[in-house]
């Protein structure tokens, strides 16, 4: 299974190596990462380094993305509201500078204190949230910014309400929207990316994942709750569903695992922000060239080509 | 292959647990049919008009002229690409679904003609584990599109499915955009959708390209939402109405452009052909 990535990862290793006269920091640095990728890629996380992960992804202190906003942008203005209902505070968007560049951003928020959760609905997005996304998407198509977008959601809002203004619908169109549109699109799962909640502003040409972040098609809980009838046997269920950044990256899911400070992002949120934006930097630059349906048609390719049969 | 036949089939004969009607028993008046009366009334109650679930092969009967249908892509299977075991091996239950329900997968899709109109169509069917969408469901449904559109006529989408394929972990959830994807090829190519939505129409199949269609109608009660009544209920606590997440709620909240019973779901798929063919075709 991992073959493909591996191949790829210790190509780019050699060849890092073998340019001695460039041995500068920051190559280095390069080498040890993709070094790191490679170990990991080749143990294979056992059941209990997955269940870390689960409750790494949702520590409390775990950098979120406004915690990212503030170190990696400037000149940031958030933007509210989805123009038609409300103003979702579960999920943010705006604009800033970033890299040289202005980029448009949309990341799921969680809140801190109980008073913040409450206000950020635990991240769990309404239908109003997509919709707001989707307003951030046009304004980044109209003024050429390149889209960036943090993943962190539990799952989208399961209520009433959310319900009855659409919520299925809302991500089918926020997903619709970022196949459709011609500025590069860098995303990152910076925490929990929880199923259709998660994929709705996840459709990118660059899915990046941070070390100990999840990506699952239901949480462990729910998956445990279906399948073996008991929501306890969550550490079971996430173990044979592998939601992890390694088992991602073999499955061709993402396509790069961003590195975490030692012991996780939520040790030193510097060092976690610093690591990210250069990875997404990196992403960015790569995608810059294309023309908007290069761009177009790669993302589509991308995402048409995910999954196994026979 | 050699693998999938030999499951266990242990349960087959059992008794039915009490309490559980009979699949020919209508769930609402207890009128009781037999497989061919059923069938000639497109499986709806003739006494309450109830809708029961529609297997895709009737659907296609029911809906294609007769010999028009021509089936793409039956031979995709499953694999298991995460060696998923719960209680059971993924590969025993796709087994065991094949074996129920004489159908490779979730979905049937094929070239067909509705009154004479050429169409493509994409056809779920809820009685294999659920209609839930992994791999293969995501690939049919990706061909259905690229067939539709290579043949420049619209495609027809009915679905049936309780979401994504828990047992294919993360890739079953990446079928989400990548329907979406084959969708908005599909229009690239200046091509409609049609998407009919039947009971139950949930989660990964709702938020992907179910809800994608230029025109969207559905089954009289059909539950069409992203989470069930239960977890809602269960994960909020609040208190639901009566006809939460159903067709109706949907048509009155405007998600969908209309309610159609059975029989007439055939006259709508024509006229929806007619109108969208290319003009001078």
């Amino acid at each position: 299974m991992a073959t493909d990535h591996e191949l790829r990862l210790r190509e780019r290793l050699t060849r890092l190596r073998n340019v001695n006269l460039l041995g500068g920091a920051k190559l280095s640095g390069e080498l040890e990462k993709l070094q790191r990728q490679l170990d990991r890629l080749q143990a294979g996380p056992t059941d209990e380094e997955i269940w870390r992960s689960v409750e790494l992804a949702r520590h409390q202190d775990r950098p979120y993305t406004l915690d990212y906003v503030a170190r990696l942008f400037e000149d940031w203005v958030e933007l509210h509201g989805d123009r038609g209902r409300a103003d979702d505070a579960a999920l943010v968007i705006g604009i800033g500078r970033f890299a040289d560049r202005t980029v448009a951003l949309v990341g799921n928020q969680k809140g801190r204190d109980i008073k913040e959760r409450t206000h950020r609905n635990f991240g769990m997005a309404y239908p109003e949230g997509y919709r707001k996304a989707i307003r951030l998407m046009e304004l980044a198509e109209l003024h050429h910014f390149p889209l960036i977008s943090l993943v962190d959601i539990p799952g989208a809002y399961p209520g009433v309400a959310a319900e009855q203004h659409g919520q299925g619908g809302a991500i089918a169109h926020s997903q619709a929207h970022m196949a459709r549109l011609g500025v590069p699109i860098v995303a990152c799962v910076i925490g929990e990316g929880g199923s259709g909640g998660a994929i709705a502003t996840a459709l990118a040409d660059r899915v990046l994942m941070q070390e100990n972040a999840i990506y699952t098609v239901i949480s462990p809980e729910g998956c445990a709750a279906i399948l073996w009838r008991d929501a306890g046997e969550a550490k079971k269920a996430a173990a044979a569903f592998k939601p992890d950044a390694v088992h991602c990256l073999e499955l061709g899911v993402i396509d790069a695992i961003v590195p975490e400070p030692e012991g996780g992002a939520q040790t030193d949120p510097d060092g976690a922000a610093k690591l990210l934006g250069e990875s997404l930097q990196e992403a960015l630059e790569e995608l810059e060239s294309a023309s908007p349906d290069e761009l177009k048609r790669r993302r589509r390719a991308r995402f048409r080509s995910l999954g196994v049969y026979a | 292959m050699s693998s999938r036949i030999d499951v266990s089939i242990e349960h087959r004969n059992a008794p039915e647990p009490p309490g559980k009607k009979h699949p020919n028993t209508c769930p609402e008046c207890d009128s009781h049919y037999r497989d061919d009366e059923l069938e000639s009334a497109l499986w709806v109650c003739s006494h309450c008009g109830h809708h029961f679930p529609m297997r895709a092969r009737s659907r296609i009967a029911s809906l294609a002229d007769e010999g028009s249908f021509v089936e793409e892509a039956a031979d995709l299977r499953s694999e298991d690409p995460l060696d998923f075991f719960d209680l059971r091996p993924y590969t025993e239950r796709l087994a065991e679904a094949e074996m129920k329900t004489g159908l490779g997968e979730a979905m049937v899709i094929g070239q067909a003609a509705v009154g004479g109109n050429a169409c493509e169509l994409a056809v779920m069917d809820f009685s294999f584990m659920g209609g839930s969408m992994g791999s293969v469901v995501g690939e049919k449904f990706s061909r259905a599109c690229d067939s539709a559109a290579q043949r420049g006529v619209p495609l027809v989408s009915i679905t049936a499915s309780g979401g994504a394929r828990m047992q294919e972990g993360i890739l079953s959830l990446m079928q989400l955009p990548k329907t979406v994807c084959a969708v908005e090829d599909l229009h690239d190519s200046g091509q409609a959708m049609l998407s009919v939505m039947t009971h139950p129409t949930t989660a990964g199949v709702l938020a992907s390209f179910a809800s994608l269609g230029d025109v969207i109608v559905a089954e009289p009660g059909a539950l069409l939402a992203f989470t069930g009544p239960r977890v809602v209920q269960q994960t909020t606590r609040e208190k639901l109405p009566e006809d939460f997440g159903l067709a109706e709620q949907n048509l009155r909240f405007g998600h969908i452009d209309a309610i159609l019973p059975r029989p007439e779901l055939k006259p709508y798929v024509a006229r929806f052909l007619r109108l969208f063919s290319r003009n001078g075709d």
